[in-house]
């Protein structure tokens, strides 16, 4: 490689989560100052050592509950004194902003940037059942930008978009309903040895089709669960990471790409996403290949993308991601790819995005108490979002 | 190919623009509309007022044949919101002129287990009033056999 990639000066030394539940109804800018200083102790770090600020998805238009806190929110509540500071969801899915962290130190704009992500979806939403976007809008309400393409037509849900993905990769593939439920069987069984997962009740192949359809292929429990929480990390240049608490976990790579169209419906291969050329892109930026990935946590906001992202990341042939995890061995905490080892978001709750790569820390660090995977990972690749944006990191302990 | 729903169900409306106008109120007279390059032929969506392939500015609304096929669907079984029936099916559709021209849109006329991808369909107009206009939804039926093919 001509030249390093930038993010190889960033690496991560802080990882610290809130109270998670389904439905905490507690104010969500404390829960995510508890995740912040939670990911600021684990460094080893004071809150004045902080000198970055970045977050997904700020200020933002979604789900009741998407956005705990802005950046202006915790910058002001903490006082924190920043040379440099970023928010927005126009980015590489949600670890858009945990990557331009990494560029942020690279470049020496800051040395310690802390970064979160807090949801109250559950509290928000409530017991009412999961609304479409636009829902509390009222009759007023005129859908503008993307959403006018898909809202009149009474498609409100992501869920319905990456259910015509699904279906298109099922026609062209021959991919299953059975093949599909392993990623919310394995995420299921993991989150039994999680204690802060959502969902740790047993399921089993006859529980997964007994659940009702919500937009075909996708019942249930291909869709996740809404909840409350808030995740966060330190990361900090490789040259001031030296004497902190815990060793760094390296980045070695990142995969931001997107060269297909920015958009759920005119996105040029139905059978996959935009996770191709995250995925891909990841790849050209190290000298590491799949097959030394130990680890994999890859998004689980509906069923379909984790599958995406083991195709999109060259862990098999596209099309093949049906036959991989298949029978559930193979992405089990003692297979050879470890998927999802806290649960996903289909049951340890919907953090949007940065539960993987908390999990993919906790994994390297050995510090997954029973849920710790039998061999001790090197490797781990961390993945969030799909669709229409995402991204892709690929870390390592030393 | 046009005809109105007797009651149309509860929609989100789209914000009407002078760019997107001709592709929303196009079913008031049969016509499934596009921008088009008028310089490269190029066909434009969701509409820009820029051509991708040329750059030209110089780019018009101009009416398809409402012929589609489908690429992919979902038989949605979710209450989201007020809206049509349950089951109802979300399709996305290739229009016959430019199969990379798609959209998002309802499969209506059928039961939605008699939809299948490849499957060919003809535009059908859904008024729903708008303010003191009104707006047309390009909804999707099965197409006519004598008009397969």
């Amino acid at each position: 490689m001509a030249t390093e990639p930038l993010e190889k000066h960033a690496c991560i030394t802080g990882v610290g989560q809130s109270q998670i539940g389904r439905r905490l109804h507690r104010d969500p800018l404390e829960l995510t100052i508890e995740g912040c200083l939670a990911a600021i102790e684990d460094a080893g770090l004071a809150v004045s050592d902080i000198d970055g600020l970045s977050t997904y998805p700020g200020f933002a238009i979604g789900n009741p509950g998407f956005s705990g806190a802005s950046a202006v929110e915790v910058h002001d509540a903490m006082r924190l004194e920043l040379d440099w500071f970023d928010s927005g969801i126009e980015t590489s899915g949600q670890l858009g902003a945990v990557i331009k962290a990494c560029l942020a130190v690279g470049a020496g704009l800051a040395k310690h940037v802390l970064c979160f992500r807090s949801v109250f979806e559950g509290s928000a939403q409530g017991g009412g059942g999961r609304q479409g976007i636009g829902a509390d809008g009222g009759a007023g309400f005129r859908a503008s930008g993307p959403l006018a393409w898909s809202l009149p037509f009474a498609a409100p849900s992501a869920a319905i978009w990456i259910a015509m993905f699904a279906q298109k990769h099922f026609h062209e593939y021959g991919t299953t309903r059975e093949q599909l439920a392993q990623i919310a069987l394995n995420g299921r069984k993991n989150a039994g040895l999680n204690p802060n997962a959502i969902y740790r009740d047993p399921m089993s192949m006859d529980d997964y089709f007994a659940a009702r359809m919500i937009a075909e292929p996708f019942c249930l429990f291909d869709c996740d669960v809404p909840c409350d929480g808030a995740t966060a990390f330190v990361v900090s240049h490789v040259d001031h990471a030296k004497d902190l608490r815990k060793p760094p976990i390296r980045v070695e790579a990142v995969g931001t790409a997107l060269r297909g169209r920015p958009s759920w419906d005119q996105f040029d291969d139905l059978t996959t996403m935009a996770t191709r050329d995250a995925g891909a892109h990841l790849w050209t930026r190290t000298d590491l290949r799949p097959s030394d990935v130990d680890i994999l946590e890859a998004y689980d906001g509906f069923s379909f993308l984790t599958l995406s992202w083991i195709e999109a990341l060259g862990f098999c042939k596209p099309g093949e991601g049906g036959a991989f995890i298949e029978g559930g061995d193979r992405i089990a905490r003692d297979g050879e790819l470890p998927l999802n080892t806290h649960g996903g978001q289909l049951s340890a709750g919907r953090l949007h995005g940065f539960g993987f790569l908390h999990e993919a820390c906790v994994q390297l660090r050995g510090e997954g108490g029973e849920r710790q995977v039998p061999k001790p990972p090197r490797v781990a690749v961390a993945a969030a979002g799909g669709g229409n944006t995402c991204g892709c990191m690929l870390l390592s302990r030393p | 190919m046009s005809g109105d729903v007797a009651s149309p169900p509860f929609r989100i409306l789209p914000r009407i623009t002078d760019l997107n106008r001709p592709f929303w109120t196009g079913g008031e007279h049969g016509e499934l509309r596009f921008l088009r390059c008028r310089d490269c032929g190029t066909r434009l969506h969701p509409p820009v007022p820029v051509c991708h392939v040329d750059h030209s500015r110089n780019v018009h609304p101009e009416a398809v044949s409402g012929r589609a096929t489908v690429a992919t669907f979902t038989i949605n079984h979710q209450m989201w919101m007020p809206g049509p029936e349950l089951p109802y099916v979300v399709a996305i559709v290739e229009i016959e002129e430019d199969p990379t021209i798609r959209l998002t849109t309802n499969i209506v006329g059928c039961e939605p287990g008699d939809v299948y991808i490849g499957m060919p369909v003809e535009v059908v107009f859904e008024r729903q009033p708008d303010g003191d206009g009104a707006v047309w939804l390009p909804l999707f039926r099965p197409r006519r056999e004598a008009e397969v093919g």
